[in-house]
Parts: C-alpha cells; sequence; structure tokens
C-alpha cells in the first residue's frame, strides 16, 4: 500500500533473485546422480547429430563386450522406438523414452525412464540424447560424462558451429572413419585441431562401427571412466551461482 | 527450441515469487543469459512474449543482460585471447570458463497491494 499519501494505490517493489532457470532440471539430475553413484554405475550422455552413428557405436560396444558386461541403454527417440529395438537386438537391454517434439532429453524425462529398465543391475547406462547439437547441450541428466559422436561426414568445421555441445563433451567419438577413403579432403587433423579451439581438453577417439576400428580404445576408455569418473567442477557452481536445495522428495522402491 | 521450455521453467519461479509477496501483476523480468549459454535471446523473447499472454507476466517486459564468454587461466596467467586454443599461453594449462554459460532470473518488479 502507498505509505506516503495514504491513496490505497498499490506499490511496484523490486524483488532480487538470482536463481538458475534450470535449477528444477539440476535439483532432479543431482538426485539422478547420487542413486547412480549409490549402485555404482556408470552413466554417458551420448549426444550427436542425427545420422552421427550413436546407435552404430552401441552396437558395435555391444558386440564386442558380449554378454559378460551388463550394459543398458536409455533412448530419446521423438515418435519411434526403432533405435531401442537395434540395441536390444544387438544384446544390450534398452527402452525408448519417446520425447514427441521435445528436442532433448531432460532429467525427469531420465528419472522416469530408470523406472522401465533394471539400472541397478548394470555397470553402463547409456542415455543415448535426442539427435541434436544445441538443446541436449543445456540440460544436465546426471550423467557422469558427456560424449558427442561426430561423423567425417558432417564437416570438419562442426565442432566451430555448434561450439557449446563439444565445450561440454568430455570424450567425441570421430565415428564413421572407414567412410574416409572416399573423402580425400577430410583431415582428422583439421578436426582435432577445431575440437581444440572449442574443448579446453579435447580428447577425440577415431573409430568405425563398420570395421570395429577403435572400437577396442572406446570400450577401454569407458572402462577408465567407470573406474575413476572425471570429477566436474559445475561450469556455474565454479561462478558462485549454483543454489543447492537438495531434497529427497520420494523413496525408491 | 528448449528456449520454450526454458521460458515455463521460469514461470514457475516467477509463479513462486509472486505468491510468495501476494503480487497481483509482475512488471518488468531481468534475466542474466550467457552468450555461450546455447540460449537464443531472440527465440527465448519469443517465447516468453507467447507464454506471457494472460498471465501475470502480461505486463512485464523481459530485459535481458547478456554475458559474454571469458576464458580464464586457472592458475592466475589471466584471461585466454578470443579465438585461440582453449589453453594458457603462459602455462599450458586447459583453460577454465569464467563467465558465459548463465541462465539466471536475477530480478523481478512485482507490484504489490
Amino acid at each position: 500500500m502507498c505509505d506516503s499519501c495514504g491513496c490505497g494505490d498499490s506499490d511496484i517493489v523490486p524483488v532480487a533473485v538470482h536463481e538458475r532457470i534450470l535449477a528444477n532440471n539440476e535439483r532432479v539430475a543431482r538426485h539422478n546422480r547420487e542413486q547412480f553413484h549409490d549402485h555404482q554405475v556408470s552413466v554417458i550422455n551420448l549426444m550427436g547429430s542425427p545420422g552421427s552413428g550413436k546407435t552404430a557405436v552401441l552396437e558395435a560396444t555391444a558386440r564386442m563386450l558380449g554378454p559378460s558386461k551388463r550394459l543398458g541403454v536409455l533412448v530419446g527417440d521423438l515418435a519411434t522406438d526403432n533405435d531401442a529395438r537395434r540395441v536390444r537386438a544387438a544384446g544390450i537391454v534398452a527402452e525408448a523414452i519417446t520425447t514427441g517434439s521435445a528436442c532433448h532429453l531432460d532429467a525427469d524425462m531420465v528419472h522416469k525412464g530408470l523406472q522401465r529398465i533394471p539400472w541397478r543391475e548394470l555397470d553402463t547406462l547409456f542415455i543415448e540424447n535426442v539427435g541434436n547439437l544445441v538443446c541436449p547441450a543445456v540440460y544436465d541428466l546426471g550423467q557422469d560424462v558427456n560424449v558427442v559422436a561426430l561423423s567425417v561426414t558432417e564437416g570438419e568445421d562442426k565442432p566451430l558451429k555448434y561450439p557449446i555441445i563439444f565445450r561440454k563433451a568430455d570424450l567425441v567419438l570421430l565415428t564413421k572413419i572407414d567412410l574416409l577413403k572416399v573423402l580425400p579432403d577430410i583431415s582428422i587433423a583439421r578436426i582435432q585441431e577445431n575440437l581444440s579451439m572449442v574443448m579446453p581438453t579435447p580428447v577425440m577417439i577415431p573409430v568405425s562401427a563398420t570395421t570395429g576400428e577403435g572400437i577396442a580404445e572406446w570400450v577401454e576408455w569407458l572402462g577408465r571412466i567407470r573406474q575413476a569418473p572425471p570429477v566436474h567442477v559445475h561450469e556455474a557452481e565454479a561462478h558462485g551461482h549454483a543454489h543447492h536445495h537438495h531434497a529427497h522428495d520420494h523413496t525408491h522402491p | 527450441m528448449h528456449e520454450y521450455s526454458i521460458v515455463q521453467a521460469m514461470f514457475d519461479q516467477i509463479e513462486a515469487q509472486a505468491q510468495a509477496r501476494h503480487a497481483i501483476a509482475v512488471k518488468r523480468v531481468f534475466v542474466r543469459i550467457g552468450r555461450s549459454a546455447g540460449v537464443d535471446v531472440r527465440l527465448l523473447k519469443t517465447a516468453y512474449d507467447t507464454f506471457r499472454v494472460r498471465t501475470i507476466c502480461d505486463d512485464a517486459p523481459l530485459e535481458v543482460d547478456e554475458v559474454p564468454e571469458v576464458w580464464t587461466c586457472p592458475d592466475g596467467h589471466g584471461d585466454i585471447v578470443p579465438g585461440g586454443k582453449l589453453t594458457c599461453e603462459t602455462c599450458g594449462r586447459p583453460a577454465r570458463m569464467a563467465s558465459g554459460d548463465e541462465i539466471i532470473l536475477e530480478r523481478l518488479e512485482l507490484e504489490v497491494p
């Protein structure tokens, strides 16, 4: 109420909020992450363009590891469960998260998707994100690491065009390298150079799901991640913007 | 087009703030968006303008403070020159992002009775 003249008019008051807009997603992501750690499940957020070879890499991974390792995949797919069926056929536990029109997965979709997969029994859970190089980069899901699949046919300057997703990647899988023999103008060194402009610690493994080249190195990398997941200082936390309101508001069966 | 889902999350926060203070209306919304946060400011404004119709924010313009992307040496050798490798020229260590990834609801102006 206006106190100065008693006219009864309303007042305009400034309110300092200083809250991260995606704080709620980050809270659910932290909850997912704690669950994964409690059950010693290594979680990989696999991102990349549509057609970059994400599903094919998972199939090749399953072929190499065989049934001995307990692998699972949650596949974000706009409209179908085709990718989930493909990896299931390769011997991996897989469920689709059909996102409808959503261009990315968020922590809550993953949390709900977990209820449909026996994730506690897994060694490694892959979350195959929606094929998109923009939106998935913004949403934490609770993963240990981000991996971006980049195929040699996408062009050497892809990292410069989509810097944010590459900046957030712990590893870039350069896929379809068996095609390099028909792409004389594509240079792995130039791709690596471009990655170093957008990734403070560029790490790249060239692979071919068709010939199996590089898959052993990728599997070795996964093993190292499982033993010692990198500690990410969340960029925002490093700037001191984080507001932690952690609460378990439900129990897990 | 995740800008719509960002605006949705922002409205949840604004409504919580407005309710807590029994506000009649929101008069102005201030956000801080990093240039490298993965948010297109133009799309964010379009999404906001679509959402706010007939809500408590109907009269509230969205003010966006864009924060530049800055990378710095973690050992204190200063900022990294933009356009090159993201490592410190002096010590070679991987740079750390100092600003540019913010997606923050900074403040509101509320009309209260």
